[in-house]
């Protein structure tokens, strides 16, 4: 796929070399004030991100406390597994830490699939023509402008088991008998969790599908109007295919955020082990116990699991964002 | 009625439904939100559909409050300096990455968007460790700084794909004329990418101010909290007492400035978040 920019770039160069002499001082003097531009960006990420997670897989080989970091000891890998007086210890054997990984997979598969099967549906009726449609739209944005906090916080509300509308609406409509502890009950509390999730995220899931449909050849759909083939059929034979790279790219973007989910979760629930995720359960160590090489050990993992995740993206996403040459 | 205009009409209804029923879903939680936190507190533990009258108890109590204007003012600072650093840094990059043609520049693109996916937690011992370092624990400096990381790849990411898009001819006329790249970043791309800038600084802000994570960790007292954590630290008795008309009167404060905000510039946040993704 070749990017206007980079037949732009191409057109500077060649036009660069007929003019000889001058054309590469000028191709020079762009390459060497493009790292210029570059550098204070560089700079700031290696400050922000990249010292900061050489630092973090350090942590996680030593025995250090958040009062004292720079006193830490190295201990190789007992953070994550040690034995020790015939029994092991380490993250690795914390019924815990593989609960809140469960959680983390489980909160993250199904929350991002019932975001797409929404998505596409709000997508493709904001794509129909119809009167007050950018009224919807300005509407199905509010989800995704309210702060994640705020969202936990209206939704906690809603959910209250004593006095929520949620328990109140349905006790009237006679699905159930007695109120139920949403955010409580073992049971309940990772599906409120999702709940909130995905009534939160909808709109930006539906925001790139709508771009991708808007982006469709009209021809083909008129063509099977023509042969009177069922809309049903007309969306899975032809809308499905072409939107799957835009949805791709929405899944995946979709899918990082929620392996990394914190906020939600920590208002509505606090610090529950039915909802515990991995960023949960890593804070909880480095902040609440002061443990920062055992929590360190946990961020490590959950890294380790997201760059895996993001290095499949880019191979699939590649061609998609245009960053090849 | 012919069988046609039956099946027509129950196509019409069933759209206007989903259409009803897709709009309250959005709205309703918000505007539950509005009318608990107009509500007097000895009807807060009554289920209402409707406002039958209006308080502002809710409000007076939240105002009075120092630490709540403090947490408006941190945020406001913060995310507005975020959104400055973050453009001034971005428009530079992306000059650089969308316009020159150089070795490494898909390296620095793949560094960029890798950083855009770091999980939070994963540098947090290792960011806390530098805010402290660097003294700005506890203030928000420390914010500002920490915040780059999720706003600076996004604004880079995005700038360059608006930046792409300009026409060749501005730039091989500077050229022409023996600009310098600074000049032809300053005098000719700049002009133009306003409203690029103005869509993406947006977003910086936005997520700026709804971040919670770093805001919980590297601020300890309430003096320094922005918006999201005072609203999460908000507190009454016990745990199962929270003072649920205050909480709702603060986060419909905090929220009614971002919807109009969305409500104005719905067009230019959706041609942002699409660029960040689709376009290439």
């Amino acid at each position: 796929m070749s990017t206007p920019a980079t037949e732009s770039a191409s057109r500077v160069g060649a036009r660069a070399t007929k003019a000889g002499y001058r054309g590469t001082k000028v191709r020079r003097q762009r390459v060497r004030a493009a790292w210029m531009f570059l550098i204070p960006m560089l700079i700031t990420l290696a400050l922000v991100a990249g010292w900061p997670l050489a630092r973090t897989f350090y942590f996680s080989f030593t025995d250090a406390s958040l009062s004292d970091t720079a006193g830490a000891a190295w201990i190789g890998i007992e953070n994550y597994l040690v034995f020790d007086d015939g029994n092991w210890y380490g993250i690795l054997t914390d019924p815990v830490w593989w609960q809140s990984v469960w959680n983390t997979l489980f909160f993250s598969v199904v929350s991002v699939s019932l975001e797409v099967v929404f998505g596409i549906i709000v997508a493709l009726l904001l794509n129909a023509e119809f009167k007050g449609r950018m009224l919807v739209r300005a509407a199905v944005l509010i989800p995704w402008a309210i702060p994640t906090i705020v969202s936990a916080k209206m939704w906690a509300w809603m959910l209250n088991d004593q006095f929520g509308i949620i328990n109140h609406l349905l006790m009237a409509l006679g699905l159930i008998d007695s109120p139920l502890a949403w955010t409580a009950d073992a049971s309940l509390s990772m599906w409120a969790v999702i709940m909130v999730d995905v009534w939160k995220t909808i709109p930006f899931v539906a925001l790139l599908v709508l771009a991708a449909l808007q982006m469709l050849p009209k021809d083909c759909y008129e063509a099977a109007e023509v042969d009177g083939i069922h809309p049903v059929k007309v969306f899975f034979r032809v809308t499905l295919p072409l939107i799957t790279p835009a949805l791709l790219v929405a899944v995946i973007f979709r899918l990082l955020d929620a392996l990394r989910v914190f906020d939600v979760i920590y208002v509505l629930t606090s610090n529950s082990t039915n909802t515990m995720t991995m960023s949960i359960y890593a804070r909880q160590q480095l902040v609440e116990f002061q443990d920062v090489g055992y929590g360190s050990a946990a961020s490590t993992l959950l890294f380790l699991i997201i760059a895996l995740v993001t290095i499949l993206y880019l191979y699939l996403g590649r061609r998609q964002l245009g960053v090849d040459e | 009625m012919n069988r046609y205009q039956q099946i027509k009409l129950a196509k019409q209804v069933g759209k206007w439904a989903l259409i009803a029923v897709i709009m309250v879903y959005a709205i309703f939680p918000f505007y539950y939100a509005v009318i608990t936190s107009l509500k007097p507190s000895s009807e807060l533990f009554q289920v209402d559909y409707w406002l039958y009258s209006v308080d502002l108890g809710n409000y007076a109590q939240i105002f009075s409050q120092d630490s709540f204007i403090q947490a408006i003012g941190n945020s406001i600072l913060v995310a507005i300096s975020v959104v400055f650093i973050a453009l001034l840094l971005g428009v530079t990059a992306s000059y650089a990455l969308g316009r020159v043609r150089f070795r490494g520049r898909t390296t620095v693109m793949l560094v960029v968007l890798g950083v855009s996916m770091f999980p939070q937690v994963a540098v947090l011992s290792g960011l806390f460790e530098v805010i402290r370092t660097l003294n700005l624990y506890n203030s928000p400096g420390g914010l500002i700084l920490s915040y780059t990381i999720f706003t600076l790849p996004f604004t880079v990411w995005v700038l360059t794909t608006f930046m792409r898009q300009l026409p060749i001819e501005l730039e091989e006329a500077a050229i022409m004329d023996g600009a310098t790249p600074w000049v032809t970043l300053t005098k000719v791309f700049l002009p133009l990418m306003w409203p690029a800038m103005a869509t993406t600084g947006l977003l910086a802000f936005i997520a700026a101010w709804n971040e919670f994570l770093f805001a919980l960790t590297f601020t300890l007292t309430d003096s320094q909290r922005t918006v999201p954590v005072a609203i999460a630290l908000i507190s009454g008795g016990s745990q199962h007492e929270l003072p649920w008309g205050p909480i709702m009167a603060a986060s419909v404060t905090v929220t009614v400035p971002l919807v109009i905000l969305v409500m104005i510039f719905q067009r230019r946040i959706v041609s942002g978040l699409t660029a960040g993704a689709v376009k290439g």
